[in-house]
């Protein structure tokens, strides 16, 4: 059984596009430096060193902070906060699209009535600015109000996308054939319905986490939150509040604003795997759309075996050039050309 | 009179985890202009792979392994030498398809765009193929909706709005919009119950008649092409087991699973018999045992048949003789027609006599079986 799990996540990994597995890559380096981070690094964040403002040296590899602080620990520190609470509003925020985007789709009638109406509601509150006006009117400002309000104004757009795929599920026979052997709405709706939207689910998940971590850094940058706390957001705040820009000081920005650009490319990247992850049809074709070096598309005409054969692929061929092989078959053949 | 459609050797696999699933092996089959050549066979001998494996349809994982379809139709060829299918590039395919070879496929339902009006979907076809202004093509559409027997104020209806007869006669007018020369009509009647059936064979037939075409037709119904086809392929495990011109086959089967499969349905006019059915299932395809692939459900199977290397060898013996029919052609060199011919008969002997003895337990068979 194990060995059988395993063997299906190696078969899904060896199938990835190459897109998807950098993103998986980059991603693992992120979550590693979240849950190592604080550990390795060679300062406290907040510890003031008697070199201010200096540039990077092998002393401080990201060089300091105006008031002293190694902007490298900080940094490390700071990836914590910011995935942890990005990937907490993401299993919120899919956990609630999914409850109401299927529930409203597949129960029908006054439900769906009520739930798409607070969907249609909840979609055109303008975000942002109720973020600011919320966040300044909580007492506490602390990482869970930020998760709370995150969430909450984060469903809507996964839930519509849930509740369209669910409907046109709901319409085809294996639905109206599960019914019609006695399953349980529940069982329908969970083996039935979810399985089919797997990547759709997973997809809406990393926007979700994407927007976390967006929102999350531009609240903090503009200091609404607790600003006491170490992430990738109130290192910019600091980083702003103490002209790091006008002081020439790139060595404070950029590193955090990297690695909220790198977590963000990550997460696009992993995107593109994702459709194969929940479609076997894909992924049965694409690990095998190649033949003897050559890439086939679906639209292409059916491969004759023997022509493959006949001439490498473009690929191949630009790398036969450089070979050994070639050049011995080329001087056989051409003489000293 | 040389074939139109010369498809030799060919093997068609998909490439698959465990092994090559051999779908097609080695087939040969010849299309004759103006003839309709019938391929049966059971789900999943290879029918369909064989005919779009020849067409070049096959998305991956289908692979072309051997083979040559040389086609050889008046306005690619002029005259001259036949054309390679296999060889050609992706361009060369595109000025083919459609115009020299067209294709009904199996479910008019799935086949037709659920949001396009029938006439906009005929006119994307005859405009992608055929330069002529818009109104000629509009003409031409109404004209080909009138061939298949359908009014021409449908063609402003959308495919959910026609019968499921209806919208096959749409895909036979469509597949024969620009007039080709070839035309393959994948088990183009069997979602449709037998009366629409019978309308639109006898309109393929009539077609056919006036326009002049060739037809492949894909069935797993044999009663049907032994009425519509001039010749019949029977297909096994994606090898060709026997060819021949459709009355011979019908009377004088040589090979024993075509016997199997024309004991499997009732004639409508002959004596009342027992249907047999062929016990067992189809073999695995992924494996590449030597010999004939029919082995496990033969009647006849002896130790010579693991090395048979199932070409097809012209039929001899005196059944033949009296068909006088040089054409008909059987993978199986072990059974002469007349010995099948004698099996049949003591067998159905045998179930007579049992059935005078014990009538209370051939009426339970008979339950069984049907």
């Amino acid at each position: 059984m194990k060995s059988g799990f395993f063997a299906g996540i190696a078969n899904i990994w060896r199938n990835l596009p190459g897109k998807a597995k950098v993103g998986v890559w980059l991603f693992g380096f992120f979550v590693l430096a979240a849950v190592i981070g604080p550990e390795v690094a060679p300062y406290a964040p907040g510890a003031q060193t008697p070199l201010t403002q200096a540039a990077p040296s092998a002393q401080h590899w990201f060089g300091t902070t105006q008031t002293g602080q190694d902007v490298l620990s900080q940094v490390l520190t700071g990836i914590r906060l910011t995935l942890e609470l990005a990937l907490l509003v993401g299993v919120i925020v899919t956990v609630i699209s999914v409850l109401v985007g299927v529930s409203s789709a597949y129960l029908g009638g006054v439900w769906d009535d009520v739930l798409s109406l607070i969907t249609n509601v909840f979609l055109v509150i303008p975000a942002l600015p109720l973020l600011i006006v919320l966040l300044g009117y909580l007492s506490d400002q602390g990482q869970t109000s930020t998760i709370v309000v995150l969430s909450l104004l984060g469903w809507p757009w996964g839930a519509r996308v849930i509740r369209a795929q669910t409907l046109t599920i709901r319409g085809r026979d294996f639905i109206a054939a599960s019914r019609e052997t006695g399953e349980k709405t529940w069982r329908i709706i969970g083996f039935e319905v979810i399985p089919n939207e797997v990547s759709l689910i997973a997809a809406s998940f990393v926007n979700t986490v994407l927007y976390a971590i967006g929102a999350s850094v531009a609240l903090a940058f503009v200091g609404l939150t607790n600003v006491t706390t170490w992430s990738l957001g109130t290192i910019l705040y600091w980083a702003q509040n103490d002209s790091a820009l006008q002081g020439g000081a790139w060595w404070w920005f950029v590193p955090a604003g990297l690695a909220v650009a790198l977590i963000g490319t990550s997460l696009v990247l992993l995107n593109s795997g994702i459709d194969e992850l929940g479609s076997p049809r894909l992924r049965a074709t694409r690990g095998t759309a190649r033949v003897a070096g050559h890439r086939i598309w679906p639209t292409d005409p059916t491969p004759v075996l023997a022509q493959l054969e006949a001439e490498p692929g473009r690929l191949g061929s630009f790398l036969h050039s450089f070979s050994r092989a070639s050049v011995l078959q080329e001087t056989s053949a051409g003489g000293n050309r | 009179m040389s074939p139109i459609l010369e498809i030799s050797d060919l093997s068609v696999a998909y490439r698959a985890d465990g092994g090559d699933v051999h779908a097609v092996e080695h087939v040969s089959l010849t299309l004759n202009p103006g003839e309709v050549v019938g391929l049966c066979g059971e789900s999943g001998s290879g029918k369909s792979t064989l005919a779009y494996g020849a067409m070049r349809l096959l998305r991956p994982p289908a692979l072309i392994t051997s083979g040559s379809v040389r086609y050889s139709g008046r306005r690619i060829t002029s005259g001259g030498d036949p054309v390679d299918i296999l060889t050609m590039s992706h361009r060369e395919l595109h000025k083919i398809r459609w115009r020299e070879t067209a294709i009904v496929f199996q479910s008019a339902m799935n086949a037709l765009n659920p949001v396009l009006r029938i006439e906009d979907q005929i006119l994307d076809g005859i405009r992608a193929h055929l330069k002529m202004p818009r109104h000629e093509a509009k003409e031409k559409a109404a004209s080909l909706i009138d061939l298949v027997g359908i009014p021409r104020d449908r063609l402003r209806a959308y495919p959910h709005e026609l019968s499921g007869g209806m919208r096959q006669r749409v895909m036979i007018a469509m597949a024969l919009a620009a007039d080709p020369e070839v035309v393959i009509m994948d088990e183009p009647t069997t979602a449709l119950d037998v009366v629409v059936q019978r309308d639109i064979l006898s309109q393929i037939v009539e077609l056919k008649e006036r326009l002049g075409f060739a037809v492949l037709f894909i069935t797993h119904d044999l009663s049907l092409l032994l009425e519509l086809a001039d010749r019949i392929a029977v297909m096994y495990a994606g090898r060709l087991m026997e060819t021949g011109a459709a009355q011979v086959l019908m009377r004088d089967p040589a090979h024993p699973y075509t016997e199997g499969l024309l004991n499997s349905f009732p004639s409508l006019r002959g004596p009342r018999r027992d249907l047999n059915g062929i016990p067992g299932v189809p073999p695995d395809l992924r494996d590449t045992k030597p010999g004939c692939p029919f082995i496990p459900r033969c009647g006849f199977a002896t130790d010579a048949c693991s090395s048979v290397d199932m070409s097809l060898e012209p039929v001899t013996g005196s059944v033949t003789a009296r068909t006088a029919d040089g054409r008909h052609l059987t993978a199986c060199p072990i059974v002469s027609p007349e010995e099948l011919r004698e099996a049949t008969e003591k067998a159905r002997q045998a179930r007579q006599v049992s059935k005078e003895a014990s009538p209370e337990k051939a009426a339970s068979q008979e339950g069984v079986r049907s």
